[in-house]
C-alpha cells in the first residue's frame, strides 16, 4: 500500500501516456449518474478520513474536559506539550529515538535491500525463491513480529542467546531488550528483518528499468562491475532511492506496534525505546482530563513535521536528479 | 593468452559462490525464526526451555487447541475475519464505482476529485484519532465492529481508486460504445462489461487491503473495548501477558494469527509484489 503513495506523484509521464489510450474521452454521463458512482466513496472517505484530519487542527486550539470540547485556548495546548512534566522530557527523547530509528533503518535495512536487489539482478537459480522468502516477514503483523522476536531474544530461554553460548560466544549473550544500551538498536534490526523485502523489490524494479544497452556500453568501455554499479546504476536509481527514503521516513516516524510489543506502552526499559507513536497514544488515551486537547496539538505538530520533511525530501531528490541529468 | 582467461573464470566462480553464501545466509536468517515458531508450537513448553532449537520428538497440536479455546483465539479470529472481509468488500465496491467514473470520463471537477482521493495515500491518518474517536462516539459506534469497518473502508479507498481508475482507463472505448448502442445503461456497462475486465486489478486491491487491515493494531486498540469484539492483534497483547510462561501456546497463537496471510501470500504472490511496486517498472 505504501509505495504507490509517492509514485503517483512522481511519475507524471505514465499518466500522460494513458491520456492517449483509446478508452477515455467518451461523452460524460448525466450529473445524476456521475453522483451515483462517486458519492459512496466520496462520503465514506470524507466523513471518516478527511474530516477528522481537518478537525485535528481545529481541536488543537481548544481545551477538552474528557470528551467535551470547552473553551478556545489559543496555543495553550502546544505550550503544555513542552512545559508539563513528564511530557516535556518524554517528547524530545522520543523524537530523538525516531531520528535514530530512521538513520539506523536507512543504513541497515535499505542498504541491505539494495545489496540483495543487486545480487538478485543477474539471472540466477532460485531468484524468485529468494525474493519470496525475503518479502515474507512483511506479511506478519508488526506487533506479532515484535512479540516473536522478544521470545527469540529472551535472556533465559531465547534461542539467540542459547545459540551464542553453544558456539562459544557466551560473552555476546546479553539481555538485548532489557538493556537500555541495546534495546532500541535491537528493535531497529527486528524492524529491518520484517521490512527489508520492500526496498529490495523497489530496487529490483529500478534496476530492471535501466536499459541493458547502457550496461553493455559501459562494459565495452572497460568498466568493472563495481564501477558500473557506482557510476551508472546508482545514479540512475536515484528516483527509487528517493522514494525509499521518503517512505522509510514516514514509516519510521509512525512506528508503533513493534515497539509496543518489544518495549511496552512506556518504551521500556526506562523509556529507552519510547517513540513518538507511543507518546501520542499515551497522551491521548492514558492522559488526564484535558488529554484530547494536548493529543490534538501533538498530532498537529507531528503532522506538520512528517508532511513537511517528506515534501522537502521529495523536492530535494528531484533537484538532485535534475542536476545529474 | 589462456592464463588471464582462466583466472577470470576462476574469479567469477569464486564471486558466484560468495553471492550464493550471502543469499542463503540471509534466507536462513529470515526462515530460521519462522521455522522455529512452527517447530516449537508442536513441542511442550518444558522441552522448549530445555532446548529452544530442538525438533519436536512427538509432535502435538495441544497448544493450538489451547490457544484457540482457552486463550480466546476463536473469538479474536472470527472478529478479525468479519471486520477485515467486510471492510475490504465495502472499500472495493465503492472504489470500483468511483474508479470507473474517474478513469473513464472527464467532467467538471474530475481532475480535482482524483487528486482529492489520491491525497489520502500520503496522510498519516492515525494522527486523526481524537476527532475520529469523538465522531464515532457521537454515532454510538465506539466498541462496535461497524465503526471499525467504516474507518478501515475509508482508509482503503485512496489506494483502491488509484489502482482501479488506471485500469479502467486502459479499456478500449469500443466495448462500451457497442453496449450503449444496444441500449445498455451506465450501470449495466459497468457491471457486466467493464468490471469483469479489471479482475486482475480487483485482486491486487483486495489482497493489498487485506494484509494491513488484518494486521492493524492501533485502531482496534483504541476503538474496541470489550474482549468479545477484539481482533487478533489486540487479543495478542492480553494473550502474551496471560500465557507469558507457556511458550508452546504463544507460538501456536502466532501461527493462528499469521496463517491466513501466509495462505493469501502463496495464492497471490504476484498481486502482492505488483501492489508493493505499483508505479515503478514496466
Amino acid at each position: 500500500m505504501a509505495v504507490s503513495k509517492f509514485l503517483a506523484k512522481r511519475k507524471p509521464g505514465r499518466f500522460k501516456q494513458r491520456k492517449h489510450v483509446k478508452g477515455v474521452g467518451g461523452a460524460a454521463p448525466s450529473r445524476g449518474v456521475i453522483a451515483l458512482f462517486l458519492l459512496p466513496a466520496f462520503l465514506l472517505y470524507t466523513i471518516f478520513m478527511i474530516w477528522p484530519l481537518v478537525q485535528s487542527f481545529y481541536f488543537s486550539f481548544f481545551e477538552f474536559k474528557g470528551l467535551a470540547r470547552g473553551d478556545f485556548v489559543g496555543l495553550q495546548n502546544f505550550r503544555e506539550l513542552f512545559t508539563r512534566y513528564p511530557l516535556n522530557e518524554q517528547l524530545p527523547r522520543a523524537f530523538l529515538h525516531n531520528v535514530y530509528f530512521f538513520v539506523g533503518t536507512m543504513l541497515i535495512q535499505n542498504t541491505l535491500g539494495l545489496l540483495l536487489a543487486k545480487l538478485l539482478y543477474a539471472p540466477r537459480w532460485g531468484k524468485r525463491f529468494f525474493q519470496t522468502v525475503y518479502t515474507m516477514p512483511y506479511l506478519i503483523s508488526a506487533l506479532v513480529v515484535g512479540y516473536l522476536w522478544s521470545l527469540m531474544l529472551n535472556p533465559l530461554f531465547g534461542p539467540i542467546n542459547r545459540t551464542l553460548k553453544t558456539i562459544g560466544l557466551s560473552a555476546w549473550a546479553r539481555p538485548w531488550l532489557g538493556d537500555p544500551a541495546t534495546a532500541l538498536t535491537a528493535i531497529i534490526l527486528v524492524n529491518a528483518w520484517q521490512w527489508v523485502g520492500f526496498p529490495m523489490l523497489l530496487f529490483s524494479a529500478g534496476l530492471a528499468n535501466i536499459g541493458e544497452d547502457l550496461r553493455e556500453a559501459a562494459r565495452i568501455d572497460g568498466a568493472t562491475s563495481w564501477k558500473l554499479f557506482w557510476y551508472i546504476e546508482l545514479p540512475l536509481l536515484l528516483p527509487v532511492i528517493g522514494i525509499v527514503t521518503v517512505l522509510t521516513f514516514i514509516g519510521n516516524f509512525n512506528v508503533f506496534g513493534i515497539v509496543w510489543a518489544m518495549g511496552g506502552v512506556n518504551g521500556e526499559p526506562g523509556g529507552s525505546t519510547d517513540v513518538l507513536g507511543l507518546v501520542f497514544y499515551r497522551t491521548a488515551f492514558r492522559g488526564g482530563v484535558d488529554a484530547f486537547g494536548l493529543a490534538s496539538a501533538l498530532a498537529v505538530l507531528m503532522f506538520i513535521f512528517i508532511f513537511g520533511v517528506s515534501m522537502f525530501m521529495v523536492g530535494r531528490f528531484r533537484r538532485w536528479e535534475e542536476s545529474l541529468q | 593468452m589462456s592464463a588471464p582467461r582462466t583466472s577470470q573464470a576462476y574469479r567469477d566462480k569464486l564471486a558466484n559462490i560468495g553471492i550464493a553464501v550471502l543469499l542463503w545466509g540471509y534466507a536462513a536468517i529470515v526462515l530460521g525464526p519462522l521455522l522455529l515458531v512452527v517447530s516449537n508450537a508442536l513441542r511442550p513448553t518444558r522441552e522448549i526451555f530445555k532446548n529452544p532449537l530442538g525438533l519436536p520428538t512427538s509432535p502435538s497440536f495441544e497448544s493450538f487447541v489451547k490457544a484457540w479455546e482457552k486463550a480466546n483465539f476463536h473469538v479474536y479470529f472470527l472478529n478479525s475475519l468479519i471486520i477485515t472481509v467486510a471492510s475490504v468488500l465495502l472499500a472495493t465496491a465503492v472504489s470500483a464505482l468511483a474508479g470507473y467514473m474517474l478513469g473513464r470520463y472527464k467532467f467538471k471537477g474530475s481532475v480535482f476529485l482524483s487528486a482529492y482521493f489520491l491525497a489520502g495515500l500520503m496522510l498519516p491518518f492515525r494522527l486523526a484519532i481524537v476527532p475520529l474517536f469523538l465522531l464515532l462516539n457521537d454515532l454510538g459506534l465506539i466498541d462496535n465492529r461497524l465503526g471499525l469497518i467504516l474507518v478501515y473502508a475509508a482508509t482503503g479507498i485512496p489506494f483502491s481508486i488509484f489502482i482501479l481508475s488506471s485500469f479502467f482507463r486502459q479499456l478500449p472505448q469500443e466495448l462500451s460504445e457497442a453496449a450503449r448502442i444496444d441500449g445498455a445503461n451506465e450501470m449495466v456497462i459497468f457491471g457486466r462489461i467493464m468490471l469483469p475486465l479489471v479482475r486482475p486489478a480487483l485482486a491486487t486491491v483486495v489482497v493489498f487491503q487485506f494484509v494491513p487491515l488484518w494486521n492493524d493494531f492501533f485502531f482496534p486498540l483504541v476503538l474496541l473495548r470489550s474482549t468479545d469484539k477484539w481482533t487478533l492483534p489486540v487479543g495478542m497483547t492480553r494473550f502474551f501477558g496471560e500465557f507469558q510462561t507457556d511458550w508452546s501456546t504463544l507460538f501456536a497463537g502466532i501461527i493462528i494469527t499469521t496463517l491466513p496471510l501466509i495462505i493469501i501470500f502463496l495464492l497471490a504472490t504476484k498481486q502482492i509484489i505488483a501492489g508493493l511496486t505499483a508505479g515503478i517498472g514496466k
